[in-house]
């Protein structure tokens, strides 16, 4: 690595460790996320991927470790110590779910028009001004539906806006919670399996889809997934973890060939 | 059509005496919605707004304002202000720390900050029901029997709850439906942790219903004052079981069918006081409640419940 692309360190994870009475999910991880990268995470079931997430976005407090995130302008946030709201109010850390987390019941305009609530909420004078019609208000809720409609016209979602989201088909509501989670302006994606579920088709359009994020917004993302043909076409850098533990950490072409990760996923040699 | 007369009269005060349990209702139904508990305080919380508006008015008189629309104003603005600041304490204090816990344990903080309520009211102004002078007398005849014996009267008070009743749930709908504190309080009710995610001060927007909620019953409080003028540290009591009624009743959950339930509830009362018996209205409305919850549990507009993540 060049010392250049070194400045854009966006995420530094710090001897994370996470424990659960006496499981320990994750133990003593440490590695970095850049920014215009995808950083895939991978590893067997249970390897603490998710956990990982969780302790990013806030959801557990880590039992040890530092998370840095280098915000917007280089202002430093330590993720471990925010509030859960506030990762994605400040931080500007966004997240998707494994299962699916969509406001089902709201439209699908609406649930994009949600991610951008502290804008409009901000711009509101915390509603009071914004049921005056104040034009400034107006002008910030017509920015927030222009951007709104910008990504369903990305993920060709426009001809559903004012359909509940629930209704939609599974891989329509992938496309929608990742589009949710880019109307929050984030710095920091963190995409958990997002190809889950999808035909190769539609895993095709999201590999594209990832890629045009990266390249267009400069943002970094973090992405746990465990479709192989996801993963290595379009991660940047890859780290593995097993068992809680990182045990690799490198390029797709440096990871496909570590034998530790080979005998992670294939298993050893065992005499029984 | 010699029972018309009398029938339209009962509609009257039934749609009046509903659009007061529709204003409560509405502070059970939007709690229950967001956070998916009963908010037994809220009738005391009522109790206080009818209180805090039937001080205002005193205070008035005190102060020499005699103009009576603009007591009625101050009355609403006072009200509304120091009974939302209720709203939100017993939110601070009795259930957010509660946040996370059990289910009961909201629940039974809201039977003790139910009682606590009352226990102050009681120490503060006495346990003797207080009178109020009515402000707002007279109304209008709309119609009577063909031998006079019976003259429907619409009171200028009933116009004035009515009126503010339907302008109020008019703004509210739209305060749900179109704003952005509305949109994030439909994101919470539906999922917390995922709202939060994105970035929405959850904890405030909690804070704001119960703000709401009682900013509503403060004007339900106010209404009563008026209208019966007989405030009691316990009237919280039996109003607010009537309103969780009729927020059940409606479907709870539903802002419609909160209003709903409410006017249903005040319109059976009604009725069933003047054509049956008034000492068994309770039974009525309850009976009424029963019989929905057999054939149709989820109330008149309400949604089956949707399994939460």
């Amino acid at each position: 690595m060049s010392a250049a692309a070194a400045t854009d360190t966006l995420l530094e994870v710090e001897r994370l460790t996470m424990r659960f009475g006496g499981l320990i999910a994750i133990n003593d991880v440490s590695f970095s996320a850049r920014s215009r990268q995808i950083t895939g995470v991978i590893g067997p079931n249970g390897a603490g991927k998710t956990t990982l997430f969780n302790c990013i976005t806030g959801f557990y407090k880590p039992t040890v470790g530092r998370l840095l995130l280098r915000g917007a302008g280089g202002m430093p946030f330590m993720l471990e110590r925010m509030d859960g709201f506030r990762i994605g109010q400040k931080a500007k850390v966004a997240r998707t779910f494994q299962n699916i987390r969509l406001f089902p019941g709201m439209s699908v305009l609406e649930n994009l028009m949600v991610a951008q609530h502290n804008k409009l909420m901000h711009a509101s004078g915390w509603t009071v001004l914004g049921l005056l019609g104040l034009p400034s208000f107006r002008r910030a809720e017509a920015a927030a539906r222009d951007l709104a409609i910008g990504w369903l016209e990305r993920i060709k979602l426009t001809h559903v806006a004012d359909e509940p989201a629930g209704s939609l088909p599974y891989g329509d509501q992938r496309r929608l919670e990742i589009a949710r989670a880019m109307c929050t302006e984030p710095v920091l994606l963190c995409l958990d399996e997002p190809a889950a579920g999808l035909n190769p088709k539609e895993s095709a359009e999201l590999n594209a889809l990832l890629l045009s994020i990266r390249d267009e917004f400069g943002i970094g993302l973090l992405l746990i997934e465990h479709d192989m043909s996801v993963v290595m076409g379009i991660s940047d850098h890859i780290v593995v973890l097993d068992y809680g533990s990182k045990i690799a950490d490198g390029s797709p072409l440096e990871i496909r060939n570590d034998p530790a990760v080979i005998r992670a996923y294939l298993g050893e040699d065992e005499k029984e | 059509m010699d029972w018309f007369p009398y029938f339209l009269q009962q509609l009257i005060n039934g749609l009046t005496l509903g659009s007061i349990y529709g204003l409560i209702a509405i502070g059970y139904t939007m709690v229950y919605g967001i956070i998916g508990m009963v908010n037994f305080a809220h009738g005391d919380v009522y109790m206080i707004g009818a209180f805090q508006a039937m001080i205002v008015l005193l205070l008035c008189g005190t102060l020499g304002i005699t103009w009576i629309p603009l007591q009625l104003l101050i009355m609403l603005v006072v009200a509304i202000v120091l009974t939302a600041a209720y709203g939100w304490t017993v939110e601070r204090i009795a259930y957010r720390p509660l946040r996370g816990a059990p289910r009961l344990a909201p629940l039974i903080s809201a039977i003790g900050m139910s009682i606590v309520l009352q226990n102050y009211v009681q120490l503060l102004q006495g346990p003797r029901p207080k009178p109020v002078e009515p402000l707002i007398r007279g109304g209008v005849e709309i119609m009577s029997r063909a031998d006079g014996s019976f003259v429907v009267q619409l009171g200028y008070l009933q116009m004035i709850i009515i009126v503010l009743t339907i302008v109020l749930m008019i703004g509210f709908a739209l305060l749900i439906s179109r704003t952005t504190l509305g949109r994030a309080q439909r994101a919470c009710e539906q999922d917390m942790k995922m709202a939060s995610l994105l970035g929405v001060n959850v904890d405030r927007t909690i804070s704001l219903t119960f703000v709401m909620g009682a900013a509503l019953a403060a004007v339900a409080g106010m209404m009563v004052t008026l209208y019966w003028g007989n405030n009691d540290f316990y009237m919280g009591f039996i109003a607010g079981i009537k309103a969780f009624t009729a927020a059940v009743l409606g479907g709870i959950g539903s802002l419609p069918g909160a209003m709903l339930g409410g006017i249903l509830i005040g319109l059976i009362e009604a009725l069933w006081s003047a054509y049956f018996s008034a000492e068994y209205k309770d039974v009525a409305a309850f009976g009424v409640l029963i019989l929905v919850l057999i054939f149709r549990p989820t109330g008149l507009l309400g949604r089956p419940e949707v399994e939460k993540v």
